[in-house]
């Protein structure tokens, strides 16, 4: 059993704003073995996207990651300088971010894009080896050659998302986090692009954790699937496991309230609203709208901890233990 | 009423372009209590004098008994401290009643263009495609394309007789050309609104056209309105400012711009009379940076994107 | 009988001369009054299936062909038959924010259409109907009347606009994506109350989406888009369980099914690697990325063949000469009663 590539430990990420602190993320432990595929599944206000910009250490004030170690290989993040933490993106972890279309440089050609983070990290590079580096990635990425010297406007959806992978992975890096990579993407593109990033992963041996709300495509891609709900984790375990038997009521409705072939009529949903995370429900912050919720739900936040070898939940349903 | 000071608090673009606006107005229609205004025009008192205080009035002041004849001296006294002119003007009492003038011309322009505007630029939005809308672009475009300022001058000094111009016919000589570039803006913000949603709802309700423009288009795009009303007002006192600078107008006025020509026609530079340089040059940049600021300010609240905090 | 809405040989094409794209090709389709059927429109982005929402609605004009109300031009009715069409058909749409006007609270959505529609003869009468008609999609009106728009979540506006239609019980309901911006676990909720619309009130909805799990799940009969053309049509069961074009069939195996024992590839169709679209070829509009192309395909366009089962494919795969005439779309989907009668 090798070290996990990533732990995470009590993560703990605030938004200060007028009315209070939203706390995005209210203490997360997670970790992540190497070569895994970690899916994070949450629907809005979740908190997920927080998480995506907190291990990158993107977070933007009125944010600010309040507490909590990220353990990437053995070095806390969290300890990391400003200038240390720019060489660390890119070449040990990177991002494909939520539609790609914003986050490529409108100007500049994709070539050119990708050689600038190449050349910031590695300045020893020459300008031959960097343009024989962008034909394998390309290459990789599965994009026509001709797409160096294009602009990202004269490309379609699915291939700036891939331009975007290309940049991820140009430095090798240890861990992907890839932030809804497909969601803006067509149902047939969305496969082909996710079977690439799959095909990359086994190559290159990397670590992926896929933040999204489409659980059709986390039990498609992902090994290991967590859930999060109101900026804590409900759930965590293997995904067949999960989807099979699940331990925590909301993964059970949430994987209830998905369509699939074989019962068609049947709709259900999950009553309520999430809460604001300026006001979070005392005890359980799920039990406002749990059917099982009993009143120690209400009152004592459960502990999130490892009821079988490698699964984990926060429920009293489990036994009573406090957090 | 808080909520507005806090707003203008974070937004320092409005609030500072606001402050000045205001201490202009202040200046120009409060300043009038200290002065006469018969000291604004020809042979009010003695020429060429530098900024000075007049003490032996202002020592009378205590002479006097009713609150009228204090207040005159006052005026005595404080006669010379902008200095005069070739002429024997009193500069503050030009300076003040000036800038009320160059205000008024603003506003005119200002409403003119934006009424105009707005009306022109919703109907031919809302209606893009159609004989009206595309009568209006025409005319727009038209308008926007000759030399502005030489129409402004083209039809000031084909007036009757330009000695005789009043405020209003000024203002509605510099609004000619003002209504064109509020037209415009307005008519593609309208062009966007309409595509969204909310207006595919409303007709959706059976609302009617007109129903549309009143009640889902306008409300939205009030603050684009108000800062196009900045930018006219703001056309309209530089477009006045040009006209009387160049002589055309009534030149025994004390617009600030018929400073700028007296200025000139004196050689003011050559003679060193720099209060007289200085002091409507001080006011005419104070109000345009104002209506700019202002301008600015009001950009921020049309364009939310622009915005800095939320 | 002439139909409600009727879509006649409609063309729209966007661009100019040079670049240009053909959004919708000759589409007839018209819904009759009658018809209390849950129909989806289903296709990825291009390939018409908004344009079609947008032209039905009458916020499109058609390039060539007719838009019917009643048998009428929309584009040519009078005041008081617009005011009849806006009563009679009626929209719910994808973005949960854009359908409200920032300026408003969101009593507005639900309060103008009881005012101009006559719906309610007080104020009082008024605010019943909107809070009847937020119960059904599960809102409490003491959280949601009197807020302004971004003082409520995307769920709860989308339900708002649900409960308008609901609340107004058109004689046509189009539904474009009112789902996709969603959370998983509202969707369901929302799905529910659109199907019992149609079910308890007889209402037929046109139901827009790329989803087509619930399209499966919400609709009788499904219309496969590509490009602007029909792939496929009919009843949505056997279609998605067995498509039959091979168009169908790459899109229903795209599908990420929340089954981790259902992998993608299950159709076992190769995989096609996108191609730049090309509006004046002729033959199928598939034919590019088709992996079952012959030579007919690029020749002629495909006529809609009929099948044994009911459903239409345009694919010379199915080569009969059961043509389905493109009068109508609508007569592939023959009415329940009749299609129980048949059975009989």
């Amino acid at each position: 059993m090798s070290e996990p590539i990533l732990q995470i430990v009590d993560l703990r990420v605030y938004y200060h704003v007028e009315a209070g602190a939203v706390k995005a993320v209210d203490g997360v432990d997670l970790d992540l073995d190497p070569g895994v595929k970690l899916g994070l599944v949450g629907e809005s206000g979740s908190g997920k996207s927080t998480m995506a910009l907190a291990l990158m250490r993107m977070i933007k004030e009125p944010g600010k990651i309040e507490g909590g170690q990220m353990i990437l290989d053995g070095t806390d993040l969290m300890t990391l300088t400003t200038e240390q933490m720019r060489q660390a993106r890119l070449s040990q972890l990177s991002m494909i971010p939520q539609g790609a279309m914003n986050s490529l440089h409108p100007l500049l050609r994709i070539e050119d894009q990708i050689i600038d983070g190449m050349r910031d990290h590695d300045p020893t590079l020459t300008q031959h080896e960097l343009r024989e580096r962008v034909g394998v990635l390309l290459e990789a990425v599965e994009l026509n050659p001709r797409v160096r010297r294009m602009y990202p406007h004269e490309l379609s959806g699915g291939m700036k998302q891939r331009a975007a992978m290309a940049i991820a992975i140009s430095m090798h890096p240890q861990l992907i986090i890839a932030d809804e990579p497909t969601s803006a993407l067509d149902v047939v593109i969305q496969r082909q692009v996710m079977e690439t990033l799959d095909r990359l992963q086994e190559e290159l041996d990397l670590s992926i954790i896929l933040i999204g709300h489409d659980m059709g495509l986390m039990a498609q891609f992902v090994d290991r699937l967590a859930v999060m709900y109101a900026g804590r984790l409900m759930e965590l375990g293997n995904t067949r496991a999960l989807f099979q038997e699940p331990l925590h009521p909301y993964t059970d409705l949430l994987i209830q309230s998905l369509p699939v072939l074989e019962n068609k009529g049947v709709f259900t949903g999950i009553p309520g609203i999430t809460p604001s995370l300026l006001d979070v429900p005392p005890g359980c912050v799920f039990n406002t709208r749990c059917p099982e919720a009993t009143d120690v739900c209400r009152e004592i936040v459960p502990a999130f901890r490892e009821l079988q070898p490698g699964r984990w939940a926060a429920c009293h349903l489990h036994g009573v233990v406090e957090a | 009423m808080r909520g507005f000071f806090r707003y203008v608090g974070r937004n320092p673009a409005l609030g500072w372009g606001l402050g000045i606006l205001a201490l202009l107005l202040l200046f120009s229609y409060g300043g009038r209590i200290l002065i006469d205004p018969a000291d604004a025009y020809a042979l009010a008192t003695k020429p060429d004098l530098p900024p000075m205080l007049d003490r032996e009035a202002l020592a009378k002041i205590g002479e006097m008994t009713t609150f009228e004849d204090k207040l005159a001296q006052l005026r005595l006294g404080l006669r010379h401290i902008f200095g005069t002119d070739t002429q024997g003007k009193s500069l503050l009492a030009s300076m003040v009643l000036g800038t009320g003038l160059t205000l008024q011309i603003g506003a005119i322009a200002g409403a003119i263009g934006i009424g105009i505007g707005t009306v022109l630029g919703f109907v031919s939005g809302y209606y893009a495609g159609t004989v009206f809308d595309n009568i209006v672009t025409s005319l727009v475009d038209v308008v926007l394309t000759m030399p502005g300022f030489l129409v402004l001058v083209l039809i000031a000094s084909s007036l009757a007789d330009p000695n005789q111009m009043t405020v209003l016919t000024m203002g509605l000589v510099v609004s000619v050309t003002a209504w064109a570039f509020p037209t415009r803006a307005i008519r593609s913000q309208v062009l966007s609104m309409r595509e969204r949603p909310f207006v595919m709802m409303a007709k959706l309700s059976a609302m009617s056209g007109h129903e549309i423009i009143l009640k889902e288009l306008m409300p939205n795009l009030l603050p684009y309105l108000v800062m196009s009303l900045a930018n006219s007002v703001y056309g309209g006192v530089m477009g006045s400012l040009g006209l009387q600078g160049l002589g055309i107008g009534d030149r025994r006025q004390p617009y600030l711009g018929m400073i700028i020509w007296w200025i000139q026609y004196y050689s003011a530079f050559l003679r060193g009379m720099w209060w007289w340089i200085l002091e409507p040059v001080t006011v005419i940049v104070l109000l345009l940076t104002a209506l700019i600021l202002i301008s600015f300010g009001l950009d921020e609240i049309a364009n939310p994107r622009t915005r800095r905090t939320v | 009988m002439t139909p409600l809405l009727e879509l006649k040989d409609v063309t729209k094409v966007f661009g100019k001369k040079k670049a240009y794209t053909v959004a919708l090709d000759h589409m007839s389709i018209g819904v009759p009054e009658d018809f209390p059927y849950i129909i989806t429109i289903a296709g990825e982005s291009g390939s018409g299936k908004t344009t079609m929402g947008m032209l039905l609605l009458g916020f499109y004009t058609p390039s060539s062909g007719q838009v019917l109300y009643r048998g009428k031009n929309i584009h040519e009715l009078t005041g008081q038959e617009m005011f009849s069409f806006r009563q009679d058909v009626q929209a719910v749409f994808q973005d949960p924010f854009a359908v409200y006007n920032p300026f408003y609270k969101v009593d507005n959505l639900l309060s103008i259409p009881i005012k101009n529609f006559g719906l309610a003869s007080s104020k009082r009468q008024s605010r019943e109907l909107m809070e009847r008609a937020l119960n059904g999609v599960g809102l409490r009106p003491e959280e949601t009347l009197g807020r302004y728009p971004h003082q409520l979540s995307g769920g709860q506006r989308q339900r708002i606009a649900v409960a308008r239609a609901l609340l107004l019980k058109p004689k046509l309901l189009i539904a474009d994506e009112p789902v996709s911006m969603v959370d998983a676990s509202l969707r369901a909720t929302l799905l529910k109350a659109l199907r019992s619309l149609n079910q308890d009130f007889g209402i037929p909805i046109i139901y827009i989406t790329h989803d087509l799990t619930t399209a499966y799940h919400v609709s009788d009969y499904i219309v496969i888009l590509y490009h602007g053309s029909v792939m496929e049509a009919g009843e949505v069961d056997p279609i998605i369980r067995n498509p039959k074009h091979p168009y169908t069939q790459i899109l229903v195996g795209s599908i990420p099914w929340p089954d981790p024992n259902r992998p993608w590839g299950d159709t076992g169709v190769a995989f096609p690697k996108s191609v730049a679209f090309d509006e004046s070829a002729p033959g199928c509009k598939f034919a590019p990325r088709c992996p079952f192309v012959f030579e007919p395909c690029t020749a002629k366009r495909p006529p809609l063949f009929q099948l044994d089962d009911g459903r239409a494919a345009s694919c010379y795969l199915y080569q009969s000469d059961e043509t389905v005439v493109r009068e109508n779309l609508m007569d592939l989907f023959p009415r329940k009663e009749e299609a129980e009668a048949a059975a009989d």
